[in-house]
């Protein structure tokens, strides 16, 4: 039932405290919530003033690699999906988090340290549609 | 200074994303399996995040101001929409088909693998249809995404 052999509870803590402080500098420096999706949505509706500091959240993300590989090997990246699901999953997840107002960031980690409803919904919403997805998709139609 | 904080929070919540093993698409698919061979890490991910970030968001309610003086933008949304449910719904079925979000997505772009360039790319597209469908619904006036609205 449990997979013991990728159970790694303490990188994922140690993790989820970086993730945690990313987001608290974000609050507490800039006024802002560390939620991903609306802080990309925002530049394709850029506004006067409210550009910049996106941009610079979003470089930090991606340069997080770089940083990373200076200290150590990057962990494993195992992408399985070919790239027809991958480009559809891609255009439901950016639809999605837009329309609904939120990520796993946003809603997720902010939304639920906020104690917000909306933000609960939300998170609850998309991981027992996620839970859903997954079910029907290697265990009702057997793909892997 | 704001740029700079603003690089390093994303910096940190990327290395973040790196370390506890988010951006693992396969690691993620392995944590929404619970019919499966369940991996519950990524839960631990959760409650790290959040131990930290529920501080930090008790003292920006005390504040009016961020630390570097520009306002505290925290969204006053209560209602709970179709929208919303709506698009997470949506959001579910894409984070469960290939096991990747919008954080790790552009994380993985960073890595330089080919497929996580592919991903954004396609969030980014639908990230476009949605601000397409958003101007022809009210072609006048643009309205603001909930979340956005600022106290």
């Amino acid at each position: 039932m449990f997979d013991m052999s990728h159970f790694t509870p303490l990188s994922a803590l140690l993790g989820g405290l970086l993730i945690g402080t990313g987001a608290a500098l974000l609050i507490l420096f800039n006024g802002r919530i560390a939620g991903i999706s609306g802080i990309v949505g925002g530049l394709l509706r850029p506004m006067a003033g409210d550009v910049t500091w996106r941009v610079a959240f979003v470089l930090g993300l991606v340069m997080a690699p770089l940083l990373y590989r200076l200290i150590a090997p990057l962990p494993e990246l195992q992408i399985d999906a070919g790239y027809p699901l991958l480009i559809g999953a891609g255009i439901l997840v950016g639809v999605g988090t837009r329309y609904g107002s939120g990520c796993t960031s946003g809603h997720g980690v902010c939304g639920l340290s906020r104690l917000s409803p909306r933000s609960t919904v939300a998170t609850v919403v998309f991981m027992g549609v996620g839970f859903i997805t997954v079910f029907v998709i290697r265990h009702l139609l057997g793909v892997n | 200074m704001a740029l700079f904080s603003a690089w390093m929070a994303g910096l940190i919540f990327g290395l973040g994303l790196l370390v506890s093993g988010m951006t693992n698409p396969a690691k993620v698919l392995g944590f929404l399996d619970v019919a499966g061979a369940w991996d519950p890490s990524l839960a631990f991910v959760m409650v790290g995040a959040i131990a930290v970030a529920a501080v930090s968001f008790q003292v920006s309610r005390t504040r009016t101001r961020s630390l570097l003086g520009l306002p505290i933008n925290l969204p006053t949304a209560r209602h709970i929409d179709r929208r919303l449910v709506v698009g997470s719904m949506l959001f579910g079925i894409g984070w469960g088909l290939a096991g990747i979000c919008p954080g790790p997505a552009l994380v993985l772009m960073g890595s330089g693998i080919l497929k996580g360039v592919v991903f954004v790319m396609a969030m980014l597209a639908g990230m476009g249809l949605f601000e397409r469908l958003e101007r022809q619904r009210r072609p006048e006036s643009p309205v603001p995404i909930p979340e956005n609205k600022t106290r």
